[in-house]
């Protein structure tokens, strides 16, 4: 009779990875369908394009490190990475602009140094920035809300301006950004940098088309629905609530102080929290386990960090957004962050 | 400490870092009464159930012992006895697998119950205040009672500690799932445990007694109230059901908001917890005179039909419970000691229950899918979740500890406080990643202890040599000034200017001179001595070949047949032993006799036609090598072996000496492990050259030898063929070093002819 010999606990919450990945994924679908009613087909094509190719590189690099590619292929960590990085691109960029960053990331920022939970970076974040460097002209290519376009673009001419840069009937990325009034359109966040190096004041900027009614037409709603998601995460208790309550309050703060010394050029809090990637870094990219900081302090720490990072590259930084240099930074602090924040042991230092 | 009774009494606790909640699983057993097993046919008692040495033997194998009876004896504080469950009979003493994680196997009491259950002579102690404390004690020490709730550690210890106890803590939480032989015992035999309870009351005088149980146990929190009404010390402490509350630390921590310091006791804290099942059995040892022999186990799980808690005797072996609950037989049948967090495997089902056994679990195989098996891993890379730190009730960085684990960082593991865990398991129960942490940790706690008991016996050899240095070093100090000093003495002796003294003086320079000329001569020698080795093999050869002369010329002059085949054995045996004293030799050897047997072999074409003679000399030569050739020789040749003896002998020297040199030299030198193969190659040369030469014999010879030949022949045929076929299985590079050890031999075999030339004349 075979005896079973197991170690101690021999009960298990059955919890996987795997699921948690899923998770993840899955929250993104309110922020997702945002961007996609607002900006169209872009992103999707973008994410569908980012999630081949990741897992193309991840099978090529499993197989080569010998690694049993029925689990790790679809433990969801390759296809969240791939998700994210589909997102954070301009909807227009060109496809091989998906796949270079997609490779990037999975095979030199997340394979190379060891796969899973060994990387010290975040692996999208990586790959965005590497992008933002090294082609800054298609990296910029940001497609304004269908709302405020000359043209009427659909998902046939999203996908040939990715693929070829021209739509089908021949128009140009430049002449579909292009404004009725004939000037070309920029995000929120750029419109108000841009108008505070030419001397206009915050709320001047305000009036500009891209920003609407509120913070940016299209990018509130993109916004309102990573939270949303964000929301569901805490409550399924997927990420701890410790990163993003800490990033978004150093956000808050930072932008608060700034604003009551210069409302002038300074923008509104909730102008910063509605705007650029602040709630997908929030939920989705600061809460990667893998690349932050593990104690409560430790995140709490590394939160406020990445917080305050966000708000002086926005301010006096070269880049419009900085939710992605932020979060490199933060990444090359939470080994230290943990060193230093390690939580009392039972009955020690008392 | 007035407002930590206050918060208790408005129902307040603090709270311990972490904890989880899986699921509880009491409802299997909870609401059914305890039931007795009736005595097994045989019982196991392991003489060590607790943390600390075993006791001393006090009975033998064959000995009939009573219910009751001691059958070992504590000989050192730390030491507890264990008593026979029922009456029967010592069978053995043995060492069987004892119930321990390990599995390992220590000594154990096979008792075979005679059926009886006859009690030894008890003493009942109606009024327990009679007795002073230390009477008590020593009853509890003598019922070898050992903390019931898990760990094991004498009773007598804690209930003995000379600080001053403010808390005295009752321990009902029961916080591990499945497990409900506290709640039972409360439900049924609350005013025992109280009378426990008094006893350590009695002893410890603390301030406070307080009694946690976790809030899911609604019928033994009734029971105990009633039978503590009257009690006003005692206060019921009903905490909020969380695992691990059950741990000693957890439950001070939620009851006081103290933590217990690293590396020290609670009653430094003025703290002494017991279990309640400890209660029970120091009532049951004070009052009725009762040694520890039966303790309640929970048998639980759905594999069994119908789990139950027992009154189980110590020994009985786990099987028999779960018979008893109707096991229903799985594929992998899985039996867990303790509970799902904190038990360990059992290897078979014939494991006794001791006296720190509270459950039994059977699951089912759906129920708990361990994913902890050797079979089931399902572990991945850890992702830094940090659930397990949150869970963690020290507080620890599971996640840190275990990537230094895997790295055998010891320092950092030092660091990171390894040794506050207390193995419940909470980490590995939440980890998405399905790590085995715990596993992790007591395989690297195992090699820190391992590490530092390498550490103290280096340390100590190291001591050790140190004096040993110190002590040559003194001893050669006083050597030296021992002689320096007899030195003095003779030069004064010497210079005296007395006859005796200049004799004595001459004397010695003579014996000097002796010594010089002495060097020189061995410098000489050494000098001549090219080879050591050389010289070695060559003395070892000639030795063989005197012997097997000897042994020749004792033949002849025997001039006995008949004795053949005993000269046969014996020639062989003392080749084996030759061969066995020099391993190396017999290689060398081996060949020489190939290179031999060819060399004779040509001379014996060349000479065959001029005479017989040298023919009879080659073959015997052979014989000393090959005894079964020496047979044929000897037959053939026994005239003519005295004349050519000397010369031969000669010859045979010369050849060995120039062959073994070559050998030496290395050109056919192979590793040992070949040394089977060429022997067997070899012996396949010697064979074919045998062959061909009894073949010329044969024609040589008259026609008298031939019945005898053939017969010799006939029994030489299997042991030619067979190295032959040994030969024709071996590889190519076998076949190039034969290749090479025939063109040695064909070069020995020149050179033989030109020495015989020589050495011929001198005939």
């Amino acid at each position: 009779m075979a005896f079973w010999i197991a170690s101690s606990p021999h009960h298990h919450q059955q919890s996987e990875t795997s699921a948690l990945m899923r998770l993840v994924i899955y929250a993104t679908i309110p922020g997702v369908l945002a961007q996609w009613y607002f900006f169209g087909w872009g992103n999707l094509i973008h994410i569908a394009l980012a999630v081949v190719t990741a897992l193309v590189a991840e099978f090529t690099v499993l197989s080569l490190r010998h690694k049993k590619i029925s689990t790790q292929l679809f433990d969801g960590s390759a296809i969240l990475t791939a998700v994210l990085i589909g997102i954070s691109l301009p909807a227009l960029a060109p496809w091989w602009i998906t796949v270079t960053g997609s490779l990037f990331a999975i095979i030199v920022v997340k394979q190379l140094y060891g796969g899973l939970g060994h990387n010290p970076f975040n692996p999208a974040m990586a790959a965005y920035v590497m992008l933002l460097i090294s082609f800054p002209v298609q990296m910029t290519l940001w497609q304004p809300p269908l709302s405020l376009l000359a043209l009427d673009i659909h998902f046939v001419d999203t996908l040939s301006v990715i693929f070829s840069g021209y739509t089908p009937q021949g128009y140009s990325v430049e002449q579909i950004r292009t404004h009725i009034d004939g000037y070309t359109m920029a995000t929120p966040l750029d419109t108000v940098k841009t108008n505070i190096t030419m001397g206009l004041t915050v709320v001047e900027s305000m009036q500009s088309a891209t920003i609407g009614e509120h913070f940016g037409v299209g990018w509130e709603w993109m916004n309102a629905g990573f939270l949303l998601g964000g929301l569901y995460l805490l409550k399924r208790k997927a990420i701890h609530w410790t990163t993003p309550v800490s990033f978004l309050t150093s956000l808050f703060v930072c932008s608060f102080i700034a604003f009551v010394i210069s409302p002038d050029s300074s923008a509104s809090t909730m102008f910063h929290w509605f705007t650029g990637a602040t709630m997908l870094g929030a939920f989705f990219i600061l809460t990667d386990p893998v690349s932050g900081a593990t104690s409560v302090k430790g995140r709490l720490i590394f939160g406020a960090l990445a917080g305050l990072l966000v708000y002086l590259i926005r301010k006096f930084g070269g880049y419009p957004d900085a939710v992605a240099f932020a979060v490199l930074l933060c990444n090359m602090a939470a080994p230290l962050i943990d060193q230093y924040t390690r939580p009392r042991t039972y009955g020690h230092k008392l | 400490m007035d407002s930590v009774i206050e918060r208790i009494q408005k129902g307040k606790f603090w709270q311990f870092h972490g904890g989880i909640h899986p699921p509880e699983q009491k409802f299997l057993t909870c609401n059914k009464p305890i039931a007795h097993m009736p005595i097994p046919t045989q019982l196991t008692i392991p003489i060590r159930q607790h943390i600390g040495q075993a006791g001393e033997l006090v009975v033998n194998v064959g000995d009939t012992v009573l219910k009751g009876q001691a059958l070992t004896r504590a000989n050192s504080p730390m030491s507890l006895p264990v008593h026979a469950p029922t009456s029967g009979t010592i069978t053995a003493i043995k060492a069987m697998t004892i119930p321990h994680p390990s599995g390992l196997s220590e000594p154990c009491i096979i008792l075979t119950p005679d059926g009886e259950d006859l009690w030894q002579q008890r003493k009942i102690c109606p009024d327990f205040q009679l007795l002073s404390k230390g009477q008590i004690l020593e009853k509890i020490a003598n019922a070898g009672i050992a903390g019931m709730g898990g760990a094991g550690f004498p009773t007598q210890v804690k209930a003995g500690t000379l600080a001053k106890i403010d808390y005295l803590i009752i321990n009902a939480a029961e916080c591990e799932p499945y497990i409900t032989a506290d709640d039972l015992l409360l439900q049924e035999h609350s005013p025992t445990v109280l009378d426990g309870i008094n006893i350590l009351d009695h002893l410890l005088a603390p301030k406070h007694i307080l009694i946690a149980i976790e809030d899911n146990k609604a019928q033994a929190i009734t029971a105990l109230k009633t039978a503590t009404a009257a009690n006003s010390k005692v206060e019921i402490c009903v905490i909020p059901t969380k695992y691990p509350s059950g741990g000693e630390k957890q439950l001070i921590k939620i009851l006081t908001g103290q933590e217990v310091p690293s590396g020290v006791l609670p009653s430094s804290l003025g703290m002494v917890m017991q279990n309640v099942a400890t209660c029970f059995a120091i009532a049951d040892a004070v009052i009725n005179d009762t040694p520890l022999i039966k303790r309640v186990v929970t048998v639980t799980g759905q594999a069994l039909a119908k789990p139950q808690n027992f009154w189980a005797l110590i020994g009985t072996p786990v099987g028999d419970l779960i018979e008893r609950c109707q096991y229903q037989n799985q594929k992998y049948k899985h039996l867990i000691m303790g509970g799902p967090m904190m038990g360990f495997s059992l290897p078979h089902d014939q494991i006794p229950v001791v006296k720190t056994s509270n459950c039994i679990l059977a699951p089912s195989e759906i129920e708990i899918a361990s994913p902890f098996s050797s079979t089931s891993n399902n572990e991945v890379e850890c992702i830094r979740c940090g659930q397990c730190a949150d869970a963690c009730p020290a507080q620890l960085l599971p996640q840190e500890l275990q990537w230094s684990a895997k790295a055998k960082d010891h320092k950092q593991l030092e660091s990171l406080n390894l040794f506050d865990c207390i193995e419940c398991g909470a980490c590995a129960y939440v980890c998405p990643s399905q790590i085995p942490l715990v596993h992790y940790y007591r395989v690297a706690k195992a090699e820190i202890r391992q590490q530092k008991l390498l550490d103290i016996k280096a340390e100590k050899a190291k001591v050790r040599f140190e004096a040993r240095k110190q002590r040559l070093e003194r001893e050669k100090i006083a050597r030296a000034e021992k002689h320096r000093k007899a030195a003095e003495a003779r030069k004064a002796r010497m210079n005296a200017g007395t006859p005796a003294a200049k004799a004595e003086k001459s004397a010695v320079a003579a014996a000097l001179a002796r010594v010089k000329a002495k060097k020189a001569q061995t410098s000489d020698q050494q000098a001549d001595a090219v080879a050591p080795e050389v010289s070695d093999s060559k003395k070892q050869v000639a030795n063989a070949i005197a012997r097997a002369k000897a042994k020749k010329l004792a033949l002849k002059k025997q001039g006995q047949i008949d004795d053949l085949n005993t000269l046969q054995s014996n020639e062989s045996q003392s080749s084996v032993t030759l061969s066995q004293a020099a391993p190396a030799n017999s290689e060398q050897k081996a060949k020489v006799a190939a290179a031999i047997a060819k060399a004779k072999a040509k001379q014996q074409r060349q000479s065959l036609a001029t005479t017989p003679e040298p023919e009879s000399n080659a073959t015997s030569t052979l014989a000393q090598n090959k005894p079964q050739v020496e047979v044929t020789n000897d037959k053939l040749a026994v005239n003519e072996n005295e004349q050519s003896d000397a010369a031969q002998d000669n010859i045979d020297r010369q050849q060995k000496a120039s062959i073994t040199e070559e050998a030496n030299t290395g050109t056919v030198r192979a590793a040992n492990e070949d040394d089977n193969t060429r022997k067997a190659k070899v012996a396949a040369v010697v064979a074919k050259a045998k062959a061909k030469k009894l073949a010329e014999a044969k024609q040589a010879c008259s026609s008298q030898d031939k019945d005898n030949l053939a017969t010799k022949q006939h029994a030489q045929q299997p042991t030619a063929q067979q190295p032959q076929q040994q030969a024709e299985q071996t590889s190519d590079a076998a076949e190039k070093k034969a290749r090479i050890a025939a063109a040695v031999a064909k070069a020995k075999a020149k050179k033989l002819a030109a020495t015989t030339h020589k050495s011929q004349p001198l005939e």
